[in-house]
């Protein structure tokens, strides 16, 4: 039997070029979903930060701002949680090596403080081995 | 002072600069880095300048805008002047708390607050 809070009432799968036009109309059909299945302005904020920066690192880091390469979306959105994967097309990097952009010596760090972010915001954020695919999960907050 | 295509509204009071944002989302990363060289500009044109940057309009804001922030404040430490941020919503706070930029920003509740800070 189908479990109402986890049975997905939204999915979809869609891939785009890597180009910031494109990439920005994927973001905003995502947040309207988001909005439509009645999750509070919270999450919306929580999610538009975390794809923010998961779209930039895929678009700028992964797929080097290259246009002939793309970046694919799935995401899935129940009652309970929003589960988002963004692939990109490059070599991939290993998130565990990043450093701490809270360590007192790095504040001063203009970049590295993406994936820190994506971390606070999202239940569970991880990558495939290669490092080239995260999924980021959301879990709706209880009231 | 302000070019028609900048993203910023600026004016200047006694010694003191006013910077506000037009746009509600500072995510764009090309717009960030206008707003950053625009902010640096302002920087540069002044002796020990005093600046006070509000969020009053600001909805979002991505890690890019954070590292032109940082970038801003390290310039104005360069010229031995002084930066206050102010009017941040307290969702926009947390992402300072959670990446403990509010430890590095002089942070104040409202610009009037900020202007009475300066030294």
């Amino acid at each position: 039997m189908s479990d109402h809070r986890t049975t997905p009432r939204a999915t979809a799968r869609v891939t785009v070029p890597n180009d910031l036009g494109a990439l920005q109309k994927v973001k905003e059909e995502l947040l309207a979903a988001v909005t439509k299945h009645d999750y509070p302005e919270a999450s919306a904020f929580a999610i538009r930060l975390a794809l923010e920066e998961a779209v930039q690192n895929a678009y700028q880091h992964g797929n080097k701002g290259d246009p002939s390469r793309s970046v694919a979306f799935e995401w899935r959105i129940a009652n309970s949680a929003i589960t988002v994967v963004i692939e990109d097309e490059g070599t991939g990097f290993t998130p565990d090596v990043v450093p701490d952009p809270t360590d007192p010596e790095r504040l001063e760090m203009p970049s590295g403080r993406g994936l820190l972010l994506m971390r606070a915001y999202m239940a569970d954020v991880h990558y495939n081995d290669r490092g080239n695919r995260v999924t980021m999960v959301y879990q709706r907050p209880v009231n | 002072m302000t070019s028609t295509d900048s993203r910023l509204r600026i004016r200047k009071e006694d010694d003191v600069t006013y910077v506000e944002f037009v746009d509600r989302n500072i995510l764009d990363e090309a717009n960030i880095q206008r707003i950053a060289d625009e902010i640096t500009g302002l920087i540069d044109s002044d002796d020990m300048p005093k600046l006070i940057i509000s969020f009053t309009n600001v909805d979002h804001l991505s890690s890019a805008a954070l590292g032109a922030l940082i970038t801003i404040h390290n310039r104005t430490k360069q010229k031995q002047g002084q930066l206050r941020l102010a009017d941040i919503d307290p969702q926009i706070y947390e992402v300072f708390t959670i990446t403990k930029l509010n430890k590095l920003f002089e942070i104040h509740d409202t610009a009037q607050d900020a202007v009475a800070s300066f030294a």
